[in-house]
């Protein structure tokens, strides 16, 4: 129990500290970085109480994919020093923002957190059985059975803010040449070869 | 106190004893590489050092080792001395969970393959790292490159991991294992042992799609500024990642350390022999690869990731899910 907890304190720490380290630190890069440990250490307390399912999920989608693309977008926008800060310098237009969407998120927080506490029936689920089946399994009795409705929902909103992005971003270029791979294996020699007789001081017309 | 300490004395043990050995195949594997690339290229390769030029890699470490590191002035100077460290850290970790037979695995945890696609997907930050803080063109280039590469061969090889998880019903990989006892998977699963096999290369930055590092255009990719033995690890790190695929790929499609048929002769070869010469066979496969095949240029590369392995994948997926579903095959598991 002692190394556990030494772990647990261990792993919260670190989770603090970076959080911290995101929201301070002037290079934009250096808190992607910190985001990262956050992410890590967070998936690690997961593991430790014994969600290992989430904790990896937590690690494959947060870590090894959304984390890649924050940092791709701060290094190719090439975000210079934070110049903006709470205390020394230019007052940043952004803090009275930041902070009414984060009380918000607390409030959420708070009412998520006490509506839990009074909600009887949550472990009475139908399906959600106490027993050695490992986390995996039983994650997936109660997503695939009595949550089955709001889980399809969650990915169908997945999917149309996927759509809508790609729909905003896509552009067509006119004059842009592109490559057809059906037209270039299936041209042959008779249709894109021919054979011209060029007279003299005459010559053939190219494009056309 | 005293009881914690020997459980830790004793798990370091453990750890070196699956490192060391991890350690010199890797040295044994850049060797192999090169001469594989050099008798398909009517070469010798490395035949000087040692019987056969075996020994050709540990003189490469040490003349790599005697090497100034030159850490460039206008570089990050944390980030750029933590990358090789990263690539190497997370290409050894990894090997944690790979059984080399029943018994002889590090940490048998539930959920094997899930960590060790997490690791291998952590693989990249190796390289962002090492570009970005080298402040310089080439090696930021080769990093985005390479970032954008692996992040979208991974979802291919997500998907084709579910595959094999629909046909097992679970992710430990010794359950993997044994439920290929009558059939390995790459019989029923061919196209996506291929698919998987072509991923494995592109997440692995091996050619043909080793752009980050194509010397024609990026003189050496995100290793342009890195010398001495920090480049050493990089490739050691990239050497061991190449393994960690093959080890995957010969767990999830070939069986892992089940001989091919339950027969006398081959059932008394001791099982981790077994899984060597898999992972031995995989990687002859990945160096004739870099030996035959010409280099992608970076359209297609995405082209292929995208718009071909990612749908056929799926689709794939659809049809094993419902053939299992139709002839009540799915796996019931153990509860």
């Amino acid at each position: 129990m002692l190394i556990h907890s030494i772990f647990f304190y261990f792993f919260s720490i670190i989770a603090i500290f970076s959080s911290l380290m995101v929201i301070t630190s002037r290079n934009t890069v250096n808190s992607v970085f910190f985001l990262i440990l956050d992410f890590i250490s967070v998936g690690c307390l997961f593991i430790m109480v014994g969600a290992e399912f989430l904790g990896m999920i937590i690690l494959i989608v947060y870590v090894g994919a959304v984390a890649v693309l924050f940092l791709f977008v701060v290094m190719m926008l090439n975000v210079a020093e934070q110049k903006q800060s709470w205390f020394i310098g230019k007052k940043s237009t952004h803090i009275p923002t930041g902070l009414i969407v984060s009380v918000l998120i607390f409030l959420e927080l708070l009412v998520v957190v006490g509506g839990w506490k009074y909600k009887d029936n949550l472990m009475s689920s139908s399906s959600l059985i106490f027993s050695k089946i490992s986390n995996t399994h039983q994650l997936g009795l109660v997503m695939y059975t009595d949550y089955i409705l709001y889980f399809q929902l969650a990915g169908i909103i997945l999917l149309l803010s996927m759509i809508g992005a790609i729909l905003l971003t896509f552009r067509e270029r006119p004059g842009v040449k592109r490559q057809s791979y059906i037209k270039q294996i299936s041209r042959d020699p008779k249709t894109s070869v021919e054979l011209k007789n060029v007279q003299s001081y005459e010559g053939v017309k190219v494009d056309d | 106190m005293l009881e914690y300490l020997q459980i830790f004395g004793q798990e370091i043990y453990r750890i070196l004893f699956l490192l060391i050995p991890i350690l010199v195949s890797v040295a044994m594997i850049v060797w192999l590489d090169r001469r594989v690339w050099g008798l398909v290229q009517k070469r010798r390769g490395p035949n000087v050092v040692g019987p056969f030029g075996l020994l050709q890699t540990l003189a490469d470490a040490l003349k790599y080792i005697f090497k100034e590191i030159i850490i460039p002035a206008s570089a990050n100077k944390t980030v750029f001395i933590l990358a090789p460290i990263v690539t190497m850290t997370l290409a050894l970790v990894a090997w944690a969970v790979i059984p080399l037979s029943e018994e002889l695995v590090l940490s048998d945890i539930n959920v094997g393959i899930l960590y060790l696609f997490a690791i291998s997907s952590l693989g990249v930050y190796g390289i962002i790292m090492g570009g970005w803080a080298s402040n310089s063109k080439y090696p930021f280039l080769g990093a985005i490159r390479s970032a954008a590469q692996m992040v979208s061969y991974e979802v291919s090889i997500g998907i084709i991991i579910i595959n094999v998880l629909l046909c097992v019903g679970s992710l430990n990989l010794k359950d993997i294992v044994l439920a290929q006892k009558e059939l390995w998977y790459v019989v029923p699963l061919f196209p996506m042992f291929v698919i998987f096999f072509i991923s494995a290369l592109a997440e692995t930055n091996r050619p043909p799609f080793d752009l980050p590092e194509a010397e024609a255009e990026l003189v050496a990719g995100y290793q342009t500024e890195y010398s001495g033995m920090m480049y050493a690890m990089f490739w050691l790190g990239e050497y061991a990642n190449i393994l960690l695929m093959c080890a995957m790929g010969s767990i999830l499609f070939l069986g892992g350390w089940l001989p091919i048929v339950d027969i006398y002769p081959l059932n008394i070869i001791p099982p981790p022999v077994w899984m060597l010469l898999k992972i031995l066979f995989l990687f002859l496969l990945f160096a004739l690869i870099k030996a035959i095949v010409p280099r992608y240029r970076y359209d297609q590369l995405m082209r292929l990731g995208w718009k071909i392995f990612l749908p056929f994948s799926l689709i794939y997926l659809v049809l094993t899910a419902s053939f299992l579903f139709y002839f009540d095959k799915l796996p019931k598991g153990n509860f």
